[in-house]
């Protein structure tokens, strides 16, 4: 009885946790569909005015799409590189890796606005502000310890004696890589990657820094389009953007589970017959 | 892909031999293989056995390439391979975990090293089958697996390191991870593929019965190096030192010295007569279980035989043979075994015996 109740707190406790984490993120959709020009909660009459302003203005479709070309670049880049140091820390022999481990991962630890300072000084001189190699060069950078991170969990957790199996075989280092150790780390690398994505995605701090008239992102339009005026069009694009993050998550879910479904009906359910 | 590959793409492949010269192996200060040196004979079934810690397997890991000596040379039919990798060496590899490729099923395990060697996709087929039929698994090939038992996967990895006919088959505990009926089983079948393949085989063990049971030689290490290389015979009759005789099979061994043709033990003080052949130095003599025979204390001893007093404090049967645990009067601890028809009536838990030998059958050792 009291086991029962226990759960039943735990679940309800859950609940709330995830209420409370969700919520506010939730607001801005029904705002979004109001009638008014301001900014309300609770919206009064529904309208999709706002949506049509954003198709309207193409300051938002260029913003949008600087944002998608750097989230995506940015993203690649931190999934190379970042494969490559988890593969060197975990597989590699190499000195002072707890020194090289704490450097990938100092832009977890480095507040942004400093990053974003330093970029855009240096950048300055270099004439990369404004740029979508810019960009990419600094959402790379904060990116690669998401990946790292990842890497290592799932390079970790990889018998290193498939990879001595697969030498023995005949393969070479860059093969056994690609036919046997790729393969096994490939979800690690997938939710590296997509946190790379949405690092770029949202990421406001440095993209300030490094933006302006040639070049502005998504969430900096935002940013500076909130100060300027506050009527709801911000609020669709929030749920725009919250349409794209949740519907990216839905898809990798749904892939999976149709992967699962798929090598079931191939093996057909495991028996086990015995030596 | 030099020589290593050529000559397995030949019909008849035949074992090679491997020839180890003053390979050492050190971590910082630690060694691990101390001027090791080892001639593996061609076609030979050869097992390094020793306990863990002994260097067996940084032996294997060194001969597979995985492991690069810190000293000295390895050679492959008089080839120097000592700094070739591992892909390229050509030596099929079975592990202790089976290593197999979860992403992948039973047959694109096995065909993987024939992928490697670019043979078409027919005859990979084909000799992918004939394989899986050669360990009995030829109507799995389609599973993953993880949907096989341990005893399945481990005959998979078996026929993935030999579908490339390789010359060399390495075997790190292979049988290590699955339960005594089934490795006893799998222990008869690999003699056989060995007979079957005549190629080089070198198995790592620490068990000593699955040693005698399989190889042509055994090469026994401690400590980094090779403390006695023989055939199973050998290494259980003339062992030639105390480690060895412990090691390999059990033993009752009594601690002493030599004294013209006798053995003085330290313990009680009594003196034993030893054989012709007996070696004149040594601290150790050696009497095996089977050679311990035991008598009732009123029933009289020839007097070809050497005896102690004892205390019988166990007795157990094993089906077709009997174990009897004693201790003699000098506190000492023995074991005998019997067959069961030949134990003699008396031998009871707490009975006084005379455990006895006959004087060839004991030999002195370090």
């Amino acid at each position: 009885m009291t086991k029962i109740l226990t759960r039943a707190g735990l679940a309800i406790l859950a609940a709330l946790i995830g209420v409370y984490l969700i919520l506010p993120v939730l607001i801005v959709v029904p705002m979004s569909f109001s009638d008014s020009s301001f900014l309300s909660f609770p919206p009064g009459q529904m309208s999709l005015r706002w949506f049509h302003n954003i198709l309207d203005d193409p300051i938002w479709i260029d913003s949008a799409l600087a944002s998608l070309k750097v989230a995506l670049a940015s993203s690649i880049c931190a999934v190379v590189l970042g494969v490559l140091a988890a593969l060197a820390l975990v597989r590699g022999h190499i000195p002072f890796r707890n020194t090289i481990t704490a450097i990938l991962l100092a832009p977890l630890i480095v507040p942004y606005v400093i990053i974003g300072l330093a970029a855009y000084i240096a950048f300055l001189q270099l004439g990369l502000t404004q740029t979508t190699l810019g960009f990419v060069l600094v959402h790379t950078c904060l990116a690669v310890p998401y990946v790292v991170i990842n890497v290592v969990a799932g390079l970790v957790s990889v018998d290193r004696r498939l990879e001595m199996a697969a030498m023995s075989l005949g393969a070479g280092p860059v093969t056994t890589f690609f036919k046997v150790t790729l393969p096994l780390i490939l979800p690690s690398v997938l939710a590296g990657g997509l946190f790379a994505f949405f690092i770029s995605w949202d990421e406001v701090v440095t993209a300030i820094f490094l933006s302006g008239p040639d070049l502005t992102t998504l969430p900096v339009q935002m940013w500076s389009g909130i100060r300027v005026q506050i009527d709801p069009t911000v609020a669709a694009l929030s749920t725009l953007v919250l349409l794209v993050i949740f519907g990216s998550f839905i898809v990798l879910g749904l892939t999976r589970l149709i992967r699962q479904l798929a090598r079931r009906r191939v093996t057909g359910p495991a028996t086990n017959t015995g030596a | 892909m030099t020589a290593a590959l050529e000559t397995t793409s030949t019909q008849t492949s035949t074992g090679a031999p491997i020839s180890i010269n003053a390979v050492s192996k050190k971590y910082g200060d630690n060694t691990v293989l101390e001027s090791v040196d080892l001639d593996i004979r061609a076609g030979e079934f050869l097992t390094l056995l020793g306990a863990s810690g002994s260097g067996k397997s940084t032996l294997l890991n060194i001969i597979a390439g995985f492991t690069r000596p810190t000293a000295g040379t390895v050679k492959v039919d008089g080839r120097d391979i000592t700094s070739l990798p591992p892909h390229k060496r050509g030596f099929g590899m079975v592990f202790q975990h089976y290593a197999l490729f979860p992403h992948m099923s039973v047959a694109d395990n096995v065909a993987f090293p024939l992928k490697r060697q670019k043979v078409a996709k027919a005859e990979i087929q084909q000799r992918v089958a004939e394989t899986l039929e050669l360990v009995e698994l030829g109507h799995l090939g389609g599973r993953r697996p993880s949907e096989l038992s341990g005893g399945q996967q481990q005959r998979v990895a078996l026929a993935r390191a030999i579908v490339f006919r390789p010359r060399v088959l390495l075997m790190d505990e292979p049988l290590g991870a699955l339960d005594k009926l089934l490795r006893e089983q799998l222990q008869l079948e690999i003699r056989r593929l060995h007979q079957e393949m005549g190629i080089t085989f070198v198995f790592v063990t620490h068990d000593q019965d699955e040693a005698l049971t399989m190889s042509d030689r055994i090469a026994l290490l401690r400590n980094g190096r090779i403390v006695q290389l023989g055939t199973p015979e050998q290494l259980y009759a003339e062992p030639n030192c105390r480690y060895s005789a412990e090691f390999v099979g059990a033993s009752n061994i009594f601690t002493g010295t030599v004294q013209g043709r006798s053995f003085i033990d330290d313990v009680s003080g009594q003196s034993y007569r030893l054989g012709e052949a007996a070696d004149q130095s040594g601290r150790s003599l050696l009497v095996r279980p089977e050679h311990l025979n035991i008598a009732p204390a009123d029933v009289p001893v020839p007097d070809t035989v050497e005896q102690v007093e004892a205390i019988v404090e166990d007795c157990i049967y094993l089906g077709s043979s009997r174990t009897v645990q004693l201790r003699t009067d000098a506190g000492q601890r023995l074991v005998a075994r019997t067959n069961v028809p030949r134990t003699p009536d008396g031998v009871v838990s707490g009975a006084r015996v005379h455990a006895y030998w006959d004087v060839r059958d004991a030999c002195v050792l370090d």
